[in-house]
């Protein structure tokens, strides 16, 4: 017998002949949200910055030239073609010279400095950005190796609690969950910002 | 000890009895229990043994005590400001009691899933099986090292010691698990390996151990972490192979999820050409819409955070994205023993939160090393001495004041008072040899069913106010075996006089 077949017959034998029907899963608690897009904006300004993460805020016009404050607030001067972005970033949301990713060797993209990303979804009350491996969020490991991660918000991508997040996005699509920069509360429970993720992460909230 | 059984499962040493309720006799029903001579389910010494010596260690009980209260506080706090939690938690135990059921549906649909999607399933009926099958895995790949994601059922099975032995380094990459394992020590804590141990002992493994260190490190929970973060980058990008385990399946999409903070897990779920996943096979969910209700529940209730800051989910292979050779192994080892109980299993429903750990008055006392098992405090109790078999962990079920607390903070509402009670039951029912304990029970319901031994006994009970020598309790150091009772219990001194001499010295007889 295979060991595919024990199992499979161990757990009916231990399940007995005369199973119920399992009971129907009551989902009562929350799967909507009433509060308007102004407040769920709030919101997740909240959560993020309590993650220790910096928001910014600004117009549909106003995205390269914010995302590119923000990195020279966070990298000081630095050369223009250490940003890497996702290849399907929108060209105006981009800053100045930076280099788009080509596919290389993932590794090599832990020489870059920053990396810019969109999200597929955002999540108010967790704080939480969604990335789903599509073109304007770029494969897993460009989110992932260098020190400092832009991510881009849209209002519409914003809903209030995670059913809601979670019924936006496909489910087989390689996703990373983002809720603030890597963290660790491994040394007596003391949280400390910044292990091996991007130790800096800055939200750019559009509308 | 000798290799019993080499993953065949064909010898087992240690078998279940499903108990059906209505028929009332116990049915042999041949499910073997996790082997013996493998993995971390079992310790080298009872409960009250190991708990006697941890009780002394200062140092640990204070590092435990800070710890706790200061996750106890963080769960509270988001515990409390989300408005339907109960509705939450409850859906969260009928999910898991609805997987139980057709836990064998949900596994095949898995893997037809992961199958469809590029990956690879293999079963494992226990621990050697299991380790064999990675070890083989990781051979094919040419790799000899691997980088390693948190996981308890790789911990259970033993997996790091199996590789080694196969010529195969295995690194830890989680904070707590690369502190435990530089410092040579076990993991005490689900969620917080290292739990044990406090800032300055972590500075102390990290100056001795990590090649080329910072000789100024201090112990600052920040430089520490960085400390790690510079110990572990180099060995992220040229690892090959990783190995993780998973917090949760989905069987009807093949979606598998890694919950995290530090970006470890992401490293090795990302970066490595193979990734061989390690799931207990109780850890799968129905559905895509269950994850929004375990999302929500495990987060608060681990580290007390809205959510955790970092899930990977991945469905098989993406070509461009990832391990492009990925493998599932699924584990039995005991838990469909645990599945045969239709009580005890309950215990299968946990999402590994920790949160009955950070509760537990016992826990927080004697700490996780005392349990002798990868799983310690209150789930540790009930879940590995089913997972083992109740009389090779026969102290863990009475390893508890029965106060109900974890019942209350379980974010799945495991009832583990409840399963101790009964696991309790299944050891008295299962001992043939003659405790002095049962002994003395049995000789005194003798004496107390005897009016005139009844009286022979209470004056000899008289002895006792000697050996008190005016003290309200007596002694602790009485000779075996009745120090067995009162090393742990405070036994009155008996009163100068029964109730039943005083009424006949001021009423006559
Ligand atoms: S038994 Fe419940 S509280 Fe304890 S670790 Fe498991 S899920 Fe968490």
């Amino acid at each position: 017998m295979t060991a595919r077949e024990e199992i499979l017959g161990r757990i009916r034998t231990a399940l007995g002949p005369d199973r119920a029907a399992p009971a129907p899963i009551a989902r009562n608690y929350r799967t909507a949200d009433d509060r308007s897009a102004a407040q769920l904006l709030d919101v997740l300004t909240d959560r993020l910055e309590d993650y220790k993460a910096t928001v910014l805020r600004c117009a549909p016009s106003e995205v390269a030239q914010t995302v590119a404050s923000a990195l020279q607030a966070t990298l000081g001067e630095h050369p223009e073609a250490d940003v890497v972005v996702a290849p399907g970033l929108p060209a105006d949301w981009r800053p100045d010279g930076a280099t788009e990713d080509d596919g290389r060797p993932a590794v090599e993209l832990a020489g870059y400095a920053a990396t810019v990303t969109g999200v597929s979804v955002a999540v108010a009350e967790t704080g939480t950005l969604v990335l789903d491996g599509s073109p304007v969020c770029g494969r897993r490991a460009l989110s992932l190796l260098p020190d400092c991660l832009v991510c881009v918000v849209t209002g519409d991508q914003v809903v209030g609690g995670v059913p809601e997040g979670l019924a936006r996005l496909e489910p087989l699509a390689p996703l990373t969950m983002i809720s603030g920069p890597s963290a660790t509360s491994d040394i007596e429970l003391q949280r400390v910002e910044g292990v091996h993720g991007p130790r800096t992460l800055l939200v750019v909230l559009v509308g | 000890m000798p290799a019993f059984g080499t993953g065949s499962g064909a010898v087992a040493l240690r078998f279940r009895y499903r108990k059906r309720e209505s028929a009332m006799t116990a049915v042999f029903l041949g499910i073997p229990t996790a082997p013996r001579d493998v993995g971390h389910l079992r310790g080298d010494q009872s409960f009250p043994d190991a708990a006697r010596g941890a009780l002394r260690d200062g140092q640990l009980r204070a590092n435990l005590g800070h710890a706790t209260s200061t996750i106890r506080a963080k769960r509270a706090r988001v515990v409390g400001e989300v408005p339907d939690w109960a509705e939450l938690r409850e859906a969260g135990r009928a999910i898991k009691a609805a997987t139980m059921a057709r836990l064998d549906e949900h596994l095949i649909a898995l893997e037809e899933q992961v199958t469809a999607r590029g990956g690879t399933v293999h079963w494992a009926r226990d621990a050697n099986e299991a380790n064999a099958i990675v070890t083989r895995l990781v051979q094919a790949t040419g790799a000899d090292e691997v980088v390693k994601v948190k996981s308890m059922a790789t911990q259970e099975i033993g997996l790091n010691e199996a590789l080694e032995a196969a010529g195969i380094t295995a690194l830890e990459t989680d904070l707590a698990e690369l502190i435990v394992q530089l410092g040579d020590d076990k993991p005490s804590h689900i969620l917080v390996p290292a739990i044990h141990k406090n800032r300055s002992e972590i500075r102390e493994i990290f100056a001795r151990t990590i090649p080329g260190v910072d000789p100024e490190l201090t112990d600052e929970p920040r430089k520490l972490a960085m400390a790690a973060r510079t110990h572990l980058r180099e060995r992220f990008l040229r690892a090959r192979v990783a190995v993780s385990g998973a917090n949760f399946a989905i069987a009807e999409t093949g979606t598998l999820t890694v919950v995290e903070s530090e970006g470890n897990g992401r490293m090795c779920l990302t970066l490595p050409e193979t990734l061989i996943t390690v799931m207990g096979i109780e850890k799968v969910v129905p559905t895509w819409r269950d994850l929004e209700v375990f999302l929500q529940l495990l987060p608060r209730s681990s580290t007390g955070e809205r959510m955790n800051p970092y899930t990977s989910l991945w469905a098989g292979v993406t070509p461009g994205d990832g391990p492009q050779d990925f493998h599932l192994v699924l584990l039995d080892n005991g838990r469909t023993a645990v599945l045969a109980d239709e009580v005890g299993r309950e215990a299968l429903h946990c999402i590994r939160c920790s949160a009955c750990l950070n509760v537990c008055p016992v826990y927080e006392r004697a700490g996780g090393h005392a349990y002798g098992s990868v799983y310690p405090g209150p789930i540790g109790a009930v879940l590995s001495p089913q997972l083992t078999g109740v009389e090779d962990n026969a102290s863990l079920p009475y390893a508890s004041s029965l106060c109900g607390a974890c019942y209350d903070v379980c974010p799945v509402a495991i009832d583990i008072p409840s399963i101790l009670v009964h696991l309790r039951a299944e050891h008295v029912e299962a001992q043939t040899r003659t405790t002095p304990e049962a002994a003395a029970f049995r000789a005194l319901s003798k004496v107390m069913s005897s009016p005139r031994l009844w009286h022979l006994a209470q004056r000899a009970a008289g002895l006792g106010r000697f050996l008190a020598r005016g003290k309200p309790t007596l002694p602790a150091a009485l000779p075996p075996p009745a120090s067995k009772w009162t090393r742990t219990r405070d036994l009155p001194t008996p009163p100068r006089e029964t109730f039943t001499q005083a009424w006949a010295r001021e009423h006559g007889r």
